[in-house]
Formats: C-alpha cells, sequence, structure tokens
C-alpha cells in the first residue's frame, strides 16, 4: 500500500495549541438511578470546580452515547466521540465503572488584521483514537497498581472509600499526562529488555533465587539495568505497568538529584568490610538516620485471581535496581532492611559492575558501526519487547522523540491499519520530504522503520529495510 | 551407629597359619605374599598371595633357622636367608636345576641386614657395611654383581611399587640415604635429614625404623616420618611428617599432619588417605595432603573427621568342625600382635589374617556437614560416584538442605573436574586426528574417573527425580536446576537439551510460562530441534511458544523444512512460500504440499495465487506451466479448472 501523507500546516505569526486534557471522569450509572440522585453516579471529576449540573450533564451524556451505541454491537460499546473541539475517550475497566477522558483538539490560532479575535482551527484529524484509548486504559492499570481495583475499594468501604482513593491517586496522577507527547510507544505500553550474553543474565538469575532464598519474606523480584527489564518475577501485565512506573515515574525522580552531583547520595556505604553503592528508592532514603521511616509503597498484583497486596521495595546500585515485593500482611521495619542492605548492596554493587563490564565488552565487539543509523520502532506482542531508536531519555516531564510529530502520527496509523487485520502485512509510505516510512508485521511483531534518503524509489527502500532486518533482527523469525 | 566407622578390614582376608614355636610367618610387601614355614620349612611352606595364582605350597631343607624369605617378580626364584653372611637361592623355573645355591656377602665382615627383589631376577643385599646389587643366573645357580656401594646402614626400607630403597645412616640413624634401582642400574638420590624431635647426647641410634613408613600419595613418593612427642617442646601431641621424595632433586618437607595426641601410632595409606591408628584408644585418623584447612598454615593438616575405630569384625568361622549357627567371633581389633605394612595391610600373625584396610565414603555425609569440604574430599577417592550423586540428592532436600550458594558450590566443584576431563578427551582428539599413527603411544587416552560426574550422571541420579518431589517448593527446584545450568555455562559446557526439558516441563507444571518466556529470550535454553518441538507442543497451552519455536528454528538455519511444515500446518500457506523463497529454496520445494494446504483454507483466491505461483515456476522450470505427472497434482489441476475454469490456466508460451 502505498500513501502520500497530507501537507504539513505551517505559517506565520500563527499559534498551534497541543491537545490537552479538558475533563476526566469515572462513573457508575448505578449508583444513582432514580432523577435528582444522579450526582451519586459521580465518583471522580476533574477539574473539580466544574458546576455539579455541568458535571451531572457531561456524566448523563456519557452513559446516553455509551447506551446509544451499544445497541449497534453490544459486545464492543463506543470508545471514542469525536467532535470539532474535542475528543471523548470512554473504558469501562470494571463491570459499569466508567472512565471517560476529554481531550480538546489541538489547534491553530490565526491572528486577524484589523482587531477582530484571532480565528481558531480545531485540527480535528491530528490525535489518534488508539493512543489517547491507550493512555485512558494505562490511567486505569497505574491506579489499580497502587490501589486495588475499584470493587475491592467498595467492598472494604463502600463509595466512601473508593472516592477518597479516585481522588487522592488521580489528582497527582492526572498533572502528569503529557498528553502532547504521547505516541505509538503508549499504544503498545512495552517493555525495554536489556541485551546481556547468557552467562551474566544466569548469574543475575543466581542473584535473584539466593537473594529470595535468604529473605524468604520476598516473593517476587525484578530486576533492572540502565532503566531495562532483565528479569520479572511478576506475571506480564503486572509487570507491563510497574515498568511504565519505574521508568516514567520513580527512576527519573531519582536520576535528577544524581545528576546533580554535589549533593548526590552517591557515597559508598560501607558493610562489614564491604564497600557498597546500594540504597533504596523506596522507604528509607538513609538506613544511619535514627527518624528514617520505613514504609514502601503498596501494590495490586494478579488482581484477576490470588489478588495480592505487596510492599514494593526498589533498591538500586549504580545502573542496576531491583525490586522487592513482599506481602502487605508483614509488618517491615528498620530490622528487615538493615538485613537487606547488608545482603544484597555488596553483591548487587558486584553484579553492577559484571554487568557494566560484560555490556562494554559486548559493545566493543559489535563495533561501533553497526549502531544504528537507521531510526525504528519494534514492538512484539509476545513479550511486550520495545526497542525504540526513534526516542530519547524519559524524563519526568517529557519523552523526547527525534522525528516530526507528523511521522510519528504516521507510524500511529499504520499501526492502527495492522490492528484491524490478522494477516501478516507491509506498509510502505512517502511522507513529505524526502522521508519514508516503512511499516512491517509479521505475526505478533511489528516494526516500524523511517527513512531519509534523497530520490530513493520503492524498490531502494524495500532493500533498505531488508538489510536492516538482516542486521537487526537476523535471530528471530521475521518474514520478508 | 554403623554408619559412623569409615574404616573396615576386608571382607574376605587372606588366610594363613598362625604363628607358634613350629612355623614362623613372614610377609613380603612385594609381592604381598605371606609365607608359613614350618620347622624351617621340613614340613612345609605355605604361601599364600592375595589371590590363589600367588599361593604356592612347598618343602625345603631344614638348613636352619629362617630369617628372611621371598619370591622374585613372578615366583621365579626363592630366596632364604639363613644366616647373618649369606643368602640360599631355589629357582621355580620348570626345566632349571632345583638345587639350592647359596651367595655371601662380598664385604667381609659385613653383616647382611636383609634383600630385596627388584625385578624377577635382580636382588640387592643390604649389609651394615653397604649394599651390593646382584643379577642371578638361575641356569647357571651363580649371582653376578652388578654395582655396590658402601656406606653405613642401621637398618634399611624398601618400597616396591617405587623400587626405592631407604637407608638409615650416621649415628642417629637420622640421615636417610634413598636409592632407586631401574633395569640392572641402581642409582643414588639425594640424601637428607629428619629432624629429631630432641638430638640425645651422646649420640645414639634415635630414629627407629618403626616411625619410617613409605608410600606413594597422589602419585608421589612421601617418606613418613612419626614424630613423638617430646616433653620438652611445649607441643600438643605427636604429629606426622611428609618428606617428599621426587625422582630428582631434594627431598623436601612437605606436609605435617596433627595427631593431637600421644601414644603408639601405626600407619596406613589408603585411597591417597594417610591413615592413623592410635592403639591406646582404639581408633584411627584420616588426612588428606591435598585438602587444605583454611584456618591452618600452608601444609599443616587437620584430621578430616573425629577419630573412629575401624568398623568391628568377626571372624567367620570355616571348616568341617564348625557347626553353621556358630556365630563368628568378634576380631580383637588394634592388637599388639598386629603388623601393619604399606600402603593398606593388616596383618594379625597370631590369628593368621591378612586384611586390606579399605576406607567407607558413606559414613563421610554425616561426619562432614561443609559440603564443599566433602565434595572435595570425595573428587579425590577411587569409588565416589554414587556417593558424591547421593550428596547431591542429600543437599537437595529433607533436613539436610542446603542453601543455594551451597549447592552452587556443589555443582561448580563437581562441573571443575568434568570440565578438566572434557579438555584432556577434546586434547586427545586433537592429537590424534593431526598426528594419529606416529603418536598414537605418545598421547594417552585421558583416564575417566569415578569423579567425572557428568549431566547425564547428574541427570539419572539427581535430577530428574528431585523435580519430581512433591514436597519442595517450585521456586527451589527451578532454582536448582538454573544453578546447574549456570554452573555448567561457567565452565563452558555444552548444556544437554534434556536438562532443558525438565527445566521446561518443571515451569509448565506450575505454569510458569513467562519465566519460561524469559529465559528463551536471554538464550538460556540453547536452541535445539527437539527443544524447538517441545515448544510447538506447548503452543496449545501458551500461544507465544509458537513465535518462540519459529524464532528457534529460524537460528538454527538448519530447520528450513520444520519452518515450512509449521507455516503450512497453521495455513500460512503464504508465508511459508515467502520464506521457502527468501531462503533460496522456492525451485525444490513440493508444490504438492503447498496446494494441498491452500485447498484445506477453502480461500479460493489464495489458492489460485499459489496455484499461479507453481505455473510461473513450470514455465520458468521447464518452459511449460504444465504440471508433470511425477507431482501428482492432478486433483488440484482439475479444481483449480472446476473453481476458476479451464481458460484461467496459464497458456504455454507459443514459440
Amino acid at each position: 500500500m502505498l500513501m502520500i501523507s497530507p501537507r504539513m500546516a505551517s505559517g506565520t505569526q500563527e499559534k498551534q495549541y497541543n491537545p490537552s486534557l479538558l475533563n476526566f471522569f469515572i462513573y457508575n450509572p448505578k449508583f444513582g438511578p432514580r432523577e435528582g440522585e444522579e450526582e451519586k453516579k459521580i465518583l471522580f471529576y476533574h477539574p473539580s470546580e466544574v458546576e455539579k449540573n455541568e458535571k451531572i450533564r457531561n456524566v448523563g451524556l456519557c452513559e446516553a452515547i455509551v447506551q446509544f451505541t451499544r445497541t449497534f454491537c453490544p459486545t464492543k460499546p463506543a470508545k471514542s466521540l469525536h467532535t470539532q473541539k474535542n475528543r471523548q475517550f470512554f473504558h469501562e475497566p470494571e463491570e459499569n465503572f466508567w472512565m471517560v477522558m476529554v481531550v480538546r483538539n489541538p489547534m491553530i490560532e490565526k491572528p486577524n488584521k484589523d482587531g477582530k479575535p484571532p480565528t481558531v482551527e480545531y485540527q480535528e484529524e491530528e490525535i489518534l483514537d488508539s493512543v489517547y484509548g491507550a493512555v485512558l486504559q494505562q490511567c486505569y492499570s497505574m491506579y489499580k497498581l497502587f490501589n486495588g481495583t475499584f470493587n475491592r475499594a467498595m467492598e472494604a468501604g463502600g463509595v466512601e472509600l473508593l472516592t477518597q482513593k479516585l481522588e487522592k491517586f488521580f489528582y497527582r496522577y492526572l498533572q502528569t499526562l503529557h498528553l502532547q507527547t504521547c505516541d505509538l510507544l503508549d499504544v503498545f505500553g512495552g517493555i525495554s529488555f536489556f541485551p546481556l550474553d547468557k552467562m551474566t543474565y544466569l548469574k543475575i538469575q543466581s542473584f535473584v533465587n539466593r537473594v529470595e532464598e535468604s529473605l524468604s519474606l520476598v516473593k517476587y523480584t525484578a530486576f533492572l539495568y540502565n532503566d531495562q527489564l532483565i528479569w520479572s518475577g511478576l506475571e506480564q501485565e503486572d509487570m507491563r505497568i510497574l515498568y511504565k512506573y519505574l521508568t516514567t515515574s520513580l527512576f527519573p525522580r531519582h536520576s535528577e538529584p544524581e545528576l546533580a552531583g554535589r549533593d548526590s547520595p552517591l557515597r559508598p556505604e560501607v558493610t562489614g568490610n564491604l564497600l557498597h553503592y546500594g540504597r533504596f528508592l523506596t522507604g528509607p532514603t538513609n538506613l544511619k538516620d535514627p527518624d528514617a521511616k520505613f514504609r514502601f509503597p503498596r501494590i495490586f498484583v494478579n488482581t484477576e485471581d490470588s489478588y495480592e497486596e505487596l510492599h514494593l521495595i526498589v533498591y538500586k546500585a549504580m545502573s542496576a535496581a531491583v525490586c522487592f515485593m513482599i506481602s502487605a500482611s508483614v509488618e517491615l521495619g528498620r530490622e528487615f532492611c538493615e538485613q537487606l542492605d547488608g545482603l544484597v548492596g555488596p553483591q548487587l554493587t558486584l553484579l553492577a559492575s559484571d554487568i557494566c563490564e560484560q555490556y562494554n565488552i559486548n559493545r566493543r565487539l559489535s563495533g561501533p558501526e553497526k549502531e544504528p543509523q537507521f531510526k525504528f520502532i519494534y514492538f512484539n506482542h509476545m513479550n511486550l519487547a520495545e526497542k525504540s531508536t526513534i526516542h530519547m531519555r524519559k524524563t519526568v516531564s517529557v519523552s523526547l522523540t527525534s522525528v516530526h510529530p507528523d511521522l510519528m502520527k504516521i507510524l500511529g496509523d499504520i499501526n492502527c491499519d495492522f490492528a484491524r487485520v490478522d494477516e501478516d502485512e507491509e506498509i510502505i509510505v512517502k511522507a513529505m520530504t524526502d522521508y519514508w516510512v516503512v511499516g512491517k508485521k509479521s505475526d505478533q511483531r511489528e516494526l516500524y522503520v523511517i527513512l531519509n534518503q534523497k530520490n530513493a524509489n520503492l524498490i531502494e527502500v524495500n532493500e533498505e529495510v531488508k538489510r536492516l532486518c538482516a542486521t537487526q533482527f537476523n535471530n528471530i523469525f521475521f518474514l520478508d | 551407629m554403623t554408619e559412623e566407622y569409615y574404616l573396615e578390614l576386608s571382607e574376605n582376608p587372606v588366610q594363613f597359619e598362625s604363628a607358634s614355636s613350629v612355623n614362623n610367618v613372614f610377609f613380603d610387601e612385594a609381592n604381598k605374599q605371606v609365607f608359613a614355614v614350618r620347622s624351617g620349612g621340613a614340613t612345609g611352606v605355605v604361601v599364600k598371595g592375595p589371590d590363589d595364582k600367588c599361593s604356592v605350597a612347598f618343602r625345603m631343607d631344614d638348613k636352619g633357622e629362617v630369617k628372611c624369605i621371598k619370591f622374585s617378580l613372578g615366583n621365579k626364584i626363592l630366596a632364604v636367608q639363613r644366616t647373618p653372611k649369606s643368602v640360599d637361592f631355589i629357582n621355580f623355573i620348570p626345566d632349571y636345576p632345583h638345587m639350592e645355591y647359596s651367595h655371601e656377602c662380598k664385604t667381609k665382615n659385613a653383616c647382611v641386614l636383609g634383600f630385596c627383589w627388584t625385578n624377577w631376577n635382580e636382588i640387592v643385599f643390604i649389609t651394615d657395611q653397604g649394599i651390593e646389587f646382584y643379577q642371578v643366573l638361575p641356569d647357571k645357580r651363580t649371582l653376578k654383581l652388578l654395582k655396590s656401594q658402601s656406606i653405613n646402614v642401621n637398618w634399611y626400607m624398601y618400597c616396591p611399587e617405587t623400587t626405592v630403597l631407604l637407608l638409615s645412616t650416621t649415628v642417629q640413624g637420622n640421615v636417610l640415604q634413598p636409592f632407586i634401582f631401574k633395569n640392572g642400574t641402581m642409582s643414588k638420590m639425594s640424601k637428607f635429614e629428619i629432624e629429631l624431635p630432641m638430638v640425645p647426647k651422646p649420640a645414639k641410634l634415635s630414629l627407629s625404623e618403626r616411625d619410617i613408613a613409605m608410600a606413594t600419595i597422589y602419585g608421589q613418593l612421601y617418606v613418613m616420618y612419626l614424630k613423638h612427642h617430646s616433653r620438652t617442646v611445649n607441643s600438643p601431641g605427636a604429629e606426622v611428617v611428609l618428606y617428599h621424595l621426587p625422582r630428582e632433586g631434594p627431598c623436601k618437607k612437605a606436609h605435617v599432619l596433627k595427631l593431637n595426641t600421644t601414644g603408639k601410632f601405626a600407619l596406613n595409606v589408603v585411597d591417597n588417605l594417610v591413615v592413623v591408628h592410635h592403639q591406646s584408644t582404639q581408633t584411627s585418623l584420616i588426612f588428606d595432603i591435598k585438602l587444605r584447612e583454611p584456618d591452618c598454615a600452608v601444609n599443616i593438616h587437620q584430621p578430616v573427621l573425629p577419630a573412629r575405630s575401624i568398623h568391628p569384625y568377626r571372624i567367620p568361622l570355616t571348616g568341617p568342625a564348625v557347626a553353621p549357627s556358630q556365630a563368628p567371633v568378634p576380631c580383637e581389633l588394634y592388637s599388639s600382635t598386629w603388623s601393619v605394612f604399606q600402603p593398606d595391610i593388616i596383618i594379625s600373625a597370631s590369628e593368621g589374617y591378612l586384611w586390606y584396610l579399605q576406607v567407607k565414603l558413606r559414613p563421610m555425609l554425616t561426619l562432614l556437614p561443609d559440603k564443599g569440604k566433602l565434595m572435595d574430599f570425595l573428587l579425590r577417592r577411587r569409588d565416589c560416584k554414587m556417593v558424591i550423586l547421593s550428596v547431591c540428592s542429600q543437599m537437595l532436600v529433607g533436613g539436610d538442605k542446603g542453601a543455594l550458594p551451597v549447592v552452587a558450590v556443589v555443582f561448580d566443584k563437581l562441573n571443575q573436574v568434568y570440565k578438566e576431563y572434557l579438555e584432556a578427551e577434546q586434547a586427545y582428539t586433537v592429537a590424534m586426528e593431526s598426528a594419529p599413527s606416529r603418536s598414537s603411544s605418545a598421547h594417552k587416552r585421558p583416564v575417566r574417573t569415578q569423579a567425572v560426574i557428568d549431566q547425564s550422571d547428574m541427570y539419572t541420579h539427581v535430577l530428574s527425580s528431585f523435580t519430581e518431589k512433591k514436597d519442595v517448593s517450585h521456586k527451589f527446584i527451578i532454582a536448582v536446576l538454573m544453578e546447574y545450568i549456570r554452573s555448567l555455562n561457567q565452565f563452558q559446557i555444552t548444556v544437554q537439551h534434556y536438562l532443558y526439558e525438565l527445566v521446561i516441563k518443571t515451569l509448565v507444571q506450575h505454569n510458569l510460562f513467562y519465566m519460561l518466556h524469559q529465559f528463551l529470550q536471554y538464550h538460556v535454553l540453547s536452541d535445539s530441534k527437539p527443544l524447538a518441538c517441545l515448544l510447538l507442543s506447548l503452543e496449545s497451552t501458551y500461544p507465544p511458544a509458537h513465535q518462540l519455536s519459529l524464532d528457534m528454528l529460524k537460528r538454527l538455519s538448519t530447520a528450513n523444512d520444520e519452518i515450512v511444515e509449521v507455516l503450512l500446518s497453521k495455513q500460512q500457506v503464504l508465508g511459508a512460500l515467502r520464506f521457502v523463497r527468501s531462503v533460496g529454496a522456492h525451485d525444490n520445494v513440493s508444490a504438492r504440499k503447498f496446494l494441498d494446504a491452500a485447498q484445506q483454507t477453502s480461500d479460493p483466491m489464495l489458492f489460485y495465487t499459489i496455484f499461479r505461483f507453481f505455473e510461473q515456476r513450470n514455465l520458468r522450470l521447464r518452459g511449460n506451466p504444465n504440471f508433470n505427472p511425477g507431482e501428482h497434482c492432478e486433483e488440484h489441476v482439475a479444481y483449480f479448472k472446476q473453481t476458476f475454469g479451464e481458460q484461467a490456466l496459464m497458456r504455454p508460451a507459443s514459440v
């Protein structure tokens, strides 16, 4: 399939407005079925200062849309509603609990000469359902990770508790949503795996098994290096959201003081006669502090079956971070933390330097020229492995991409096409200027490549992508 | 309690007539023969060896009291010493004159202390003034002097294994002069001095032959000196000092074994272990000179295990007079009538028994709690395999369960030995390939000792039953398997696929598919066709196994046929064809196979595409789009005609 992308809008003196969050609310239509009780349906509403009747009206509208569209397809209720000014996304994560996110379309403000108010042009088609639908689902997953399901909160403390929890969580969480930088990676919600040789990997396995044996309280362990996953004892879906939390929230928060230098906590600890660099990213910041707090965030995993509530201990030494998860029913105190620090700190320090050394050897072996000159995104639905040479470092505030948003949108479009069919397919798009965008889908894998070659033709582009596959993905079954 | 005895006497001792006033008993260490000489030989000499072949009975004239009697190697010539000056010989070779002949030592006024056979026809006389090395000429019934050496000798000791003769010289007797005999030559080795606990004044003979023994330990000859506790020096007890006696170069004091007690001792060497018997406590200690004590200075050794008695022994009553119900008589252990010979012989002359001392490894399991040390110890023993395997089994289950670091240490020790063997084997193969005929004798095929525990041993005796244990947590099972795989990898040993299958089986049993996925992702479970097939079979319970399997087949690069089969079975006909084309095999594949698969999808357009592809292939290869009869595609052609009409068939290119 060959498509020509739409022209880039550009002009002087124009003001571009990014997509932004207008409303975000959660309701349950069963909570106020009778007239006059509609307010009871609303469990959370952002922004909270919106007038009560407007809240009720908006919720009512959503309810109506969902009800109405359900008649056409009872199994697949409406996912989004497109209007000129904004787009609404619906999500029913638990039965009768609806989450709605209203995003204002990006717009361009054009000044008018003779003092008239500027004309506003909404770009209705610029945002993708798949991207923001995924963002909405992520909101729920993140809430669930730290709070458990809506239903459990209802069982424990009724509507009152649930609304409290929602208020507490989303008040802060919504501020961290950066809707303007959401893209294909949000659709994938993938995990970046750290490339590692077998022997070092086995050493990590051995380390994890030993720690779990000597600290029998530890139920699950996850091991990361350079913000990339190496081992997860958690199931895939739980790891996916935990990984998201770690890499977009916890790690960036801690890396910034490190980068700041002088006052960094990176001074080696001495346990016994072993020097180590281990420290807690959650829980106590300084074990020596007599007033140190030993409270850890709690997370909820396996909510489908065993429904476990766990303490989340994140411990880091140099670039290696380990998550230890312990049943929340256990009280954790200074003694345990000191034991963990003494046991894990020296071993992890050693392991981290081992990994670093091995990684450098491997990199030297593969040679610097082999560093990809291609810009690509790879995703495997089977293990959620993602790899992107388009995205730069993730920080708390933004994830930076090195390509034009328009190209990112093309990637999103191709992804939507892929999602529609099961068959393997390949799409090549000629974008503006000299860019070519190639999307390939083979079984459960997707690959998106952006090429910038002057006067290249379709055959050359095809050859180029083949070469990329042969060098970067020669160890997996990827159909040409 | 019986599990506590780690030493025992051999079950089938050599029996001989016990010593008495009319029956003298001699033991020859070289041939390990016991001589029972009745009435100076007149009423018979019975020789009993370790097996019946070495047993002989004969008579000889009583020409006076026998002081020493020994056969040469292979029972060819008998030498008997009856006087202080001469040795008598009797040929035992058929067709040779049987008459005794005698030889007097050549040194005047010398006194023969004894003699040793160094070969079937070579003998050394040891006199108080030196040694005389002779060749015996049985046909001529004479001896020919090969070499002699004059030196003052207090006493001598001979090690038949290494043909080394040790002479005690000087007034105190503590300067030892070794000689080595080989093919008719005699060479002097460098002499050495034994440090005495105290120097007597005036000087007198202070080193007794009772306190010296020679034995080979780990292939090296050692002179063992039993250094008694001296009251003047503040030492806690007696010790055994081992002097290493190399073929060339000076003798060095190499090891000190601490006995931590005093009294009468006797030494044996069994399975490269030094066994020290202590008479007053009726116990024995064992030492392994290769076992290093971490809290000890180098080469000072403590006993490996606590002192224990030899396993109680009952003498079975035999003979026609014995009723079957009569219980065997317990035998007195550590009796004062016992004589101990090197390396592992204990003789009770009064009871008429010769035993071999044996080490039992099984009791060590409970006596040596440190598993790493235990493994070091066991790996150096002769019959260690089954014991090592049961140590492995034990450390994985029950109350004796070891922690993972211990398990890891044990696996590493096993694989170290395993790897060394594999390397030696490989070096041998390479050497044989590069120079097969010439140097076949130069390269000796490496011996596989029992200490080589390979993957199949571990699988059969330890791991496969361990993974089926219900009372062990699956977490521990997987950790152990991964630890074993880690250890193999660390020693760069190729892991056999049945170990991977065990890992997969265990993971699947506990629904730990995501864990399995991660292992495969990092290639911890190495690629192989059997593994890929196993993964395929898991697809129904874990769909991603399909992708994992295909990836593996692709990496193997020898499994293209399998990939096609997998894709066709999933009705991915087009994908299969594209794959075949990408590997350049599209001219050779069977058209029928693809057309069958396409027809099964009931997708006419797909069938059309596939059919067309092969028509074009026919055209390209043979200049004609029609299928050959040999391709058996008649029914597909008929189906094509029926679906798309006759005119849809490709027409042969008109010339």
